[in-house]
């Protein structure tokens, strides 16, 4: 597991130049090198608008004004960070005002500000025994083995169960897992996007990752309970 | 001997807090080898640290979403836009 082993998706393909040449390209008016980067950069952009809004139809808007701002930005463009880095702060700066303005964002994240950056387990304390336990600290409520999300689950259910638990989650915690688990991105380059310490990125993705997976296992129970 | 014996097993609590770390392979070597005895004694972690990874598989695997033709075709037309603008 780990960086190696990245799904596709968000990745640079052999498809497209260097930033340097891309920029360049971009600058002089090279209508397929936008075209080009349009549709390799479009597909991830869209899955990581539609994390933070509520709806297709406002992703699209949100990956296109994203589109127009690197426009209106690439004369300033100075190649500090990569094209794609940069872009997905663009992105990322338009999604959070439009999830803003719906209302979802704010309220949100004054609510769970707690569990946002640090405080408190990844894990609900309630499903491991307490002191007097036998066992303090091992499980007293442990998971039920899965055989496989698919085989229990449609496709279509995991999809949608493992969105709704994404889009439930705080917002850099959202953040994070998307940019890492959904795209495939290296560590390093989340830390630049999101202009996070390594730790934090560490801390925010297994409290995440943790979520998600709990998401996944209470969804589970229900179906077997029904 | 003795010392070991004292120290006291890592809890299903505690490694839950770590398995990011450990399927990323960022546990230092004491860390790990805690890990690694707690899954030989826990049957129920191993089961854990298999759904969280398969987790982050499924998230890999999330089909991606694409911008409709229509909208394409507007950022074509606001590239030209821009580009006209920007030679003037």
């Amino acid at each position: 597991m780990g960086e190696s082993e990245v799904p596709p998706g968000g990745h640079v393909s052999g498809a497209l130049p260097g930033d340097e040449e891309l920029v360049a390209a971009l600058r002089r008016g090279d209508e397929d090198a936008f075209k080009a980067l349009v549709e390799e950069y479009s597909p991830f952009l869209m899955r990581l608008a539609m994390m933070h809004v509520s709806s297709r139809a406002i992703a699209e808007e949100v990956v296109q004004d994203t589109w127009v701002g690197v426009l209106k930005g690439l004369e300033r463009f100075e190649g500090r960070s990569s094209l794609r880095t940069w872009i997905v702060s663009i992105l990322l700066n338009n999604a959070r005002t439009r999830g803003q303005r719906e209302g979802r964002i704010v309220p949100f994240a004054l609510l769970r500000r707690r569990y946002e950056e640090g405080g408190g387990p990844a894990m609900d304390p309630d499903r491991f025994q307490g002191r007097r336990g036998e066992r303090p600290g091992w499980w007293a409520r442990p998971p039920a083995a899965w055989e496989s999300p698919e085989a229990q689950l449609s496709a279509d259910e995991t999809r949608r169960v493992l969105i709704e638990a994404i889009k439930g989650l705080p917002p850099r915690q959202r953040e994070v897992i998307a940019l890492r688990d959904l795209t495939g991105w290296p560590s390093e380059e989340v830390c630049n996007a999101l202009g996070i310490s390594e730790t934090n990125q560490r801390v925010l993705l297994h409290r995440a990752r943790s979520k998600v997976r709990a998401a996944l296992e209470s969804h589970m129970e229900k179906e077997e309970a029904a | 001997m003795r010392q070991r014996e004292v120290r006291r097993m890592m809890t299903c609590r505690e490694l839950v807090e770590l398995v990011t770390d450990y399927v990323e392979g960022r546990l230092d070597a004491e860390r790990l080898a805690r890990f690694e005895e707690h899954l030989a004694e826990c049957p129920v972690c191993v089961v854990y640290v298999e759904q969280f990874r398969q987790t982050i598989d499924e998230l890999g695997h999330l089909p991606p979403e694409s911008l409709s033709p229509a909208v394409t075709d507007e950022l074509l037309a606001a590239f030209r836009d821009w580009h006209a603008g920007q030679a003037n």
